[in-house]
């Protein structure tokens, strides 16, 4: 048993390795299905596990309306959950196609992706571009001041923002996000310092590209007006840094954390595709004026992708004022959730640092074994939509990964390496 | 004889505490004023025997 051991030790060692020798650089922003093939046909890809719709909440339905009217291929929202209803479109995990989506996470043909590209392995992965705050489609919104801000997003803001990324030869995450953590960042629930530095990096570029100064204006206006303008960069990151980790043989390492609003799936670096699902749980935060838990909706999003490379709740010590944000406690206690987040972890990435942990780095590469046998699950950062679809975002707060995902996991890994 | 004389000597000498587990049981010592080291432990996986036979072989 003790040769079992040292296998899974090696193959951990390697797979830890390949996701902090990633090199992630945001390089572009194309349309989706000039890029994914699967999304010439009616198919939405979704965040979490799959999922149908009959299962679905109602923050997702509302997505799945308003996309399908974006996509025109239903002429209005009734019609559009009519064809969800008789199966007419087709759902799957956006996690399948090298893509992650935040809270509903709606990827379809005729949306612009952001592109990171994995320098060191080659590979790519996409992201939709972040919507904002307030009335979104991430959180279920689909009325015509959502539809009509994708539409300005896919016909001015994107191909400004494809020109000044190629302009720039592209920009370097690794690093971006090292800074926004020594500002206060942890790249799930608070991304103000990222969205900065990025804009500061792209600004000259988007100068040099914009057709007329008002389209400039509009795209500086939009960034920096929206807080987690970086959050979608940062999971596209995420993605692009866990893909090449899969098919490490006798790895207990997780590779994709995500939620679809109805159940939490996780995925490991030796079992592939396969997903380790459990009902999904209800996150315990703070809600803005006016709205309570009783308006919540079950957490939702692939974004827990940033926890799966270190970053959100993991990365809490970095970002003392989230705390508060998500009802996590005093600021000074964030560092506490880190010391216990690097208790399931198979080591800390030197390349991000926390100056107030003595630069600790930030806890990297959750390992099943190590989460069963503490008892102690993943803390995830989260924001909360509303249980009912085309609201938006109600509150923020601390979301815990179910420990029956971990459990079963465990059973699955425990077989494939011929343990019973 | 040695033991027999130790005992005595420790109930003499005020008491330090080292307590395994629970916490709440190192927070009624210092709230009397008892020095007390507290360890965060729990049995492997929750006290699951299953999951715990598991993990030991696989290495945990």
């Amino acid at each position: 048993m003790e040769e079992i051991g040292k296998v899974i030790d090696q193959a951990n060692e390697q797979a830890l390795g390949v996701l902090l020798s990633g090199e992630p650089v945001l390089v572009d922003v194309v349309l989706a299905a000039d890029v994914i093939d699967v999304l010439r046909e009616k198919i939405i890809l979704h965040a979490g596990p799959p999922i149908e719709w009959n299962k679905m909440c109602g923050p997702m339905r509302g997505a799945i309306c308003g996309i399908t009217v974006f996509e025109e291929w239903a002429s209005n929202l009734n019609e559009a959950a009519k064809l969800a209803c008789q199966g007419s479109l087709e759902f799957a995990p956006n996690h399948q196609f090298g893509c992650v989506g935040p809270m509903t996470g709606m990827t379809t043909a005729s949306q612009p992706l952001l592109v990171v590209e994995n320098q060191h392995y080659g590979n790519r992965a996409y992201c939709t571009i972040n919507e904002g705050l307030g009335k979104v489609m991430r959180f279920g919104g689909n009325d015509q001041t959502v539809l009509e801000r994708l539409n300005w997003i896919k016909n001015e803001l994107a191909p400004l923002l494809g020109q000044a990324l190629r302009r720039a030869g592209g920009i370097k995450l690794k690093p971006l996000i090292a800074r926004g953590l020594t500002m206060g960042d942890e790249m799930h629930q608070r991304n103000v310092a990222c969205s900065s530095l990025l804009l500061r990096e792209l600004a000259p570029h988007m100068a040099v590209v914009a057709p007329e100064t008002e389209t400039l204006a509009r795209a500086y206006s939009f960034i920096a007006s929206n807080d987690q303008f970086f959050l979608n960069v940062a999971m596209a990151a995420g993605k692009a840094l866990t893909d090449p980790a899969y098919g490490i043989k006798g790895s207990s390492m997780v590779t994709a954390m995500s939620r679809n609003g109805t159940d939490f799936g996780i995925r490991l670096s030796s079992t592939g595709d396969r997903w380790f699902t459990a009902p999904v749980e209800m996150p315990q935060g703070l809600y803005f004026p006016g709205y309570s838990e009783s308006d919540a909706n079950p957490d939702m999003g692939d974004s827990a992708i940033v926890e799966t490379i270190g970053l959100g709740g993991l990365a809490m010590g970095a970002a003392p004022a989230v705390a508060g944000f998500v009802g996590a406690g005093a600021a000074s206690q964030a560092g506490q959730y880190t010391k216990n987040m690097a208790e399931i972890t198979l080591g800390e990435n030197k390349s991000w640092t926390i100056p107030a942990m003595d630069y600790l780095g930030v806890p990297t590469g959750i390992d099943i074994r190590r989460v069963v046998e503490a008892n102690t699950s993943p803390t995830i950062n989260t924001g909360i939509a509303h249980k009912e679809p085309g609201i938006g975002q109600v509150g923020a707060g601390i979301a815990k990964a179910p420990m029956a995902c971990f459990q079963k996991a465990l059973r699955a890994f425990a077989e494939q390496m011929g343990v019973k | 004889m040695k033991k027999n004389q130790k005992t005595p000597h420790l109930l003499d000498t005020p008491l330090s505490v080292i307590n395994v587990g629970l916490e709440t049981f190192s927070e009624d010592l210092k709230s009397q004023n008892v020095a007390t080291l507290h360890i965060d432990w729990s049995p492997p996986a929750g006290g699951d025997p299953v999951l715990g036979d598991l993990l030991s072989k696989l290495g945990a």
